[in-house]
């Protein structure tokens, strides 16, 4: 393959370092047909099988190579209600695009851009397939409206159910509207993408939290639901334990970010809900929540925002674009940084001092151990932003003490069957903090499984 | 939508509303509290549900910050854009037989369910309540159905003694003994409460507020240290035995955002 990859333009650094509008602006029809010529249609496509979802990536890009990029839309949809979502925040180097055979050579092709490019179209000329849905009447009900909750509700509104979605925040999409930033996924994106679904007649409930405005055993016994999909995430932040966690201007990136996306605090005073982190913003962590903090934190006008890292560069969980990016907008990596104590004055944090580490052998998850070295150093701050993790919201569990879930508190399943019948899960309240592609699909399985389920109940 | 069945102006600064939210009503018990958003843009806003029966709630809030001075823009009739609940753990209601509520200004609203519902099971009750004048003595005749004996402490002498509630409380534990105190208000009251009540070897309960977004456990603003250990005042609480309750902490996270608070106040509403 001779030709490079095709560029997906993005607003300059200087420039998007200063705004909240979306980064990279997406190919247009031309970018969109050159790159799709790079496929080599493979034979055995391995980027399929490395897609969680298995999307049939060499047709939708033949079709879209052709310039028919309303079939090429629904090639991508019949695997993935939520392509214009995917197509950007999608781990495509660890999946399709980690498996192209362009990429041994040359930079693999663009899957993620074209998938994109082909969700956007439809958005934008508002294509739908003309569905006829037979009511069967009966009821199921989703906990959450993230990405494992709509995929289920549209799987299960298409078999004909009438389908419920409850949701505890004034909002609907969970992490994609309160925790991944606007500059990454407009939210009208992800708006339209909801839209969809309540155009297909699934119902959205906002402001009822299950487990405690109404219970899972009120939903089946006093509500008559048939079925229960539990999609309700991983919202618990995990804490450092470290002294002084608690002193003003520590966030939990799930505050900072709640605050910034959800309650629109970088409009205050526009909007009443404020958000302050001062000149001097500590990061905490390597994730794409690290980078999402980092990056939003700078957008507020923060001088010098950076990472604290306790592994190295190519350890990075993030997705590799964000850290291309960030790095881009200035944002500095500290690496090989242990936090082992916040300090302050009159409960306003001042300090972080790290424990500086060095890389040691090979862990179980394929990167080098980091190794304490029992050397300092303390970093000035005005601010830190804990972004190390999050573990499934324990209210429903408290609510229904016969749910087993596992010690780190995730929801147990077999088959997407809970312990309690008639109760399925998916998402990262299953898996443990995972990736929107993984939790569409598990909804979109527990789907399938909540359906034999219900018609098995009509055998008896 | 969630429409404004009734409201009552209580005093110059408090205000009571009883709203339309069944799903809230539903499962409601003393001690949970709810959230809502006056409008579009709104801030999420703490509240403690007051009473409700199957369909409304009522809620009592002092026109204090931006929010709940635009709250108070509305009247019965108009809508709230969210309100969910019911939010944070029901009151622990213990075994016990002789209870004093310490009820400082507008605290005496989510005292009230609590201490009501000790009186309902059967324990002895007595109210201190205080506020600046006697207007600031909310709920009065609602505590009186149910409180053997009610003393009141202004800031202005307008009614009872001129003082803190710690002071009446000083002289009342003089002659007699409780088991249980709950105490309710800002902070700082809180905070001598305990103090006091620990020198008289009473237990203590207390309410807190600290600001909160999403009230279900996932942002971590509500946080407060409690024995070097962090809650989250939103799910583990807001009610906690006040004993190593880290108020000077909570003080200063409660004071983070007063400057914010000051500017939107003076920008938004100053017409
Ligand atoms: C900042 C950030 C950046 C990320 N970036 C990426 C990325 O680039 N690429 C990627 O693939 N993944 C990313 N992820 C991970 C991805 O967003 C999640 O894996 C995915 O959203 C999980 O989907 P879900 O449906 O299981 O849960 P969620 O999206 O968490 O949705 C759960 C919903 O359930 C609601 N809920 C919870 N409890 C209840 C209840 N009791 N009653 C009613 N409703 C309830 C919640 O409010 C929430 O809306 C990121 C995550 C974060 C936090
Ligand atoms: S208010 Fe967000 S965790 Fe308590």
């Amino acid at each position: 393959m001779k030709r490079d990859r095709t560029v997906m333009p993005v607003q300059e650094a200087d420039v998007r370092s200063t705004n909240f509008l979306e980064v990279a602006l997406g190919y247009s029809l031309d970018d969109a047909v050159l790159e799709a010529s790079r496929c080599l249609d493979c034979k055995i496509p391995r980027c399929v099988a490395a897609c969680p979802v298995n999307i049939d990536i060499p047709l939708f890009i033949r079709e879209l190579k052709g310039k028919d990029v309303e079939s090429a839309y629904f090639t991508i949809n019949k695997a993935n209600i939520l392509p214009a979502i995917c197509g950007r925040v999608c781990p495509q180097e660890k999946q399709c695009e980690g498996a192209c055979i362009v990429g041994i050579k040359a930079k693999p092709v663009s899957i993620g851009a074209l998938e994109r490019f082909v969700g956007d179209y439809a958005l934008e000329n508002k294509l739908s397939s003309d569905e006829i849905i037979i009511e069967n009447n009966k009821k199921v009900a989703i906990v959450g409206s993230g990405p494992a909750g709509l995929a289920c509700a549209v799987s299960l509104r298409r078999l004909g159910y009438t389908v419920d979605i409850f949701e505890a925040l004034h909002e609907f999409g969970g992490v994609l509207k309160y925790g991944i930033p606007e500059f990454r996924l407009p939210k009208n994106v992800v708006d339209e993408e909801i839209n969809k679904a309540r155009k297909l007649g699934v119902n959205f409930h906002k402001n009822v939290i299950i487990g405690k405005s109404i219970t899972i055993d009120q939903l089946l016994h006093e509500e008559n639901y048939k079925a229960i999909f539990l999609g309700s995430g991983a919202g618990l932040p995990s804490a450092l334990g470290l002294a002084g966690e608690n002193l003003t201007g520590i966030y939990y990136a799930n505050e900072f970010l709640t605050r910034v996306n959800l309650m629109k605090a970088n409009s205050f005073p526009n909007t009443p809900t404020p958000v302050r982190i001062g000149s001097n913003v500590a990061v905490i962590g390597g994730g794409n929540v690290a980078m999402d903090a980092a990056r939003t934190a700078k957008r507020l006008g923060a001088k010098n925002v950076f990472i604290l890292y306790r592994r190295d560069m190519d350890s990075l969980p993030a997705r590799l674009e964000e850290v291309h990016h960030a790095i881009e907008e200035g944002i500095t990596f500290n690496l090989l940084y242990n936090p082992v104590e916040f300090k302050g004055r009159d409960y306003k944090v001042n300090r972080v001092k790290c424990e500086i580490m060095e890389l040691g052998e090979m862990d179980d998850s394929g990167r080098r151990r980091p190794m304490p070295t029992g050397k300092y150093k303390t970093f000035n701050i005005t601010s830190s932003i804990i972004s190390i993790g999050q573990s499934p919201n324990p209210i429903l569990k408290k609510a229904t003490p016969e749910l087993v879930v596992d010690n780190r508190g995730r929801i147990v399943v077999d088959h997407h069957q809970t312990s309690i019948d008639g109760v399925f899960a998916g998402g990262d309240v299953v898996s443990g903090a995972a990736t929107v592609i993984l939790a569409m699909g598990a909804g979109k399985e527990a789907a399938v499984a909540m359906n034999e389920y219900i018609e098995s109940l009509e055998i008896d | 939508m969630y429409k404004i069945i009734r409201k009552e102006i209580l005093n110059v600064d408090v205000e009571l509303m009883e709203i339309e939210a069944p799903l809230v009503a539903r499962n409601a018990l003393p001690g949970n509290f709810l959230i809502i958003r006056v409008d579009e843009d709104g801030e999420r806003i703490p509240l403690t549900i007051v009473e409700h029966d199957l369909k409304n709630v009522t809620i009592i809030y002092q026109k204090l910050g931006y929010s709940t001075k635009l709250l108070s823009q509305k009247e019965a009739g108009d809508s709230l854009f969210d309100v969910v609940g019911p939010l944070g753990q029901a009151s622990h209601i213990r075994d016990v037989k002789r209870v004093l509520g310490i009820a400082g200004g507008v605290g005496a609203a989510p005292l009230y369910p609590q201490l009501k519902e000790y009186a309902k099971r059967g324990a002895k009750v007595d109210l201190i309540i205080g506020g600046r004048t006697k207007e600031h003595l909310i709920l009065l005749d609602k505590y009186k159905e149910f409180c053997d004996t009610v003393y009141c402490a202004t800031d202005d002498g307008s009614s009872g003694i001129k003082g803190f509630v710690t002071q009446v409380a000083e002289i009342v534990y003089q002659n007699y003994k409780y088991d249980l105190a709950i105490a309710i208000g800002p902070l700082i009251m809180m905070k001598n409460c305990v103090i006091l009540n620990e020198k008289y070897d009473i237990e203590t309960d207390v309410s807190l507020n600290p600001i909160m977004i999403d009230g279900t456990g996932m942002c971590g603003n509500c946080r407060v240290t409690i024995n070097g250990e962090t809650k989250f005042a939103c799910v583990d609480g807001p009610d906690f035995p006040a004993k190593g309750i880290d108020f000077d902490e909570l003080m200063a996270r409660q004071k983070y955002y007063n400057h914010e608070e000051d500017h939107i106040c003076k920008m938004k509403l100053s017409k």
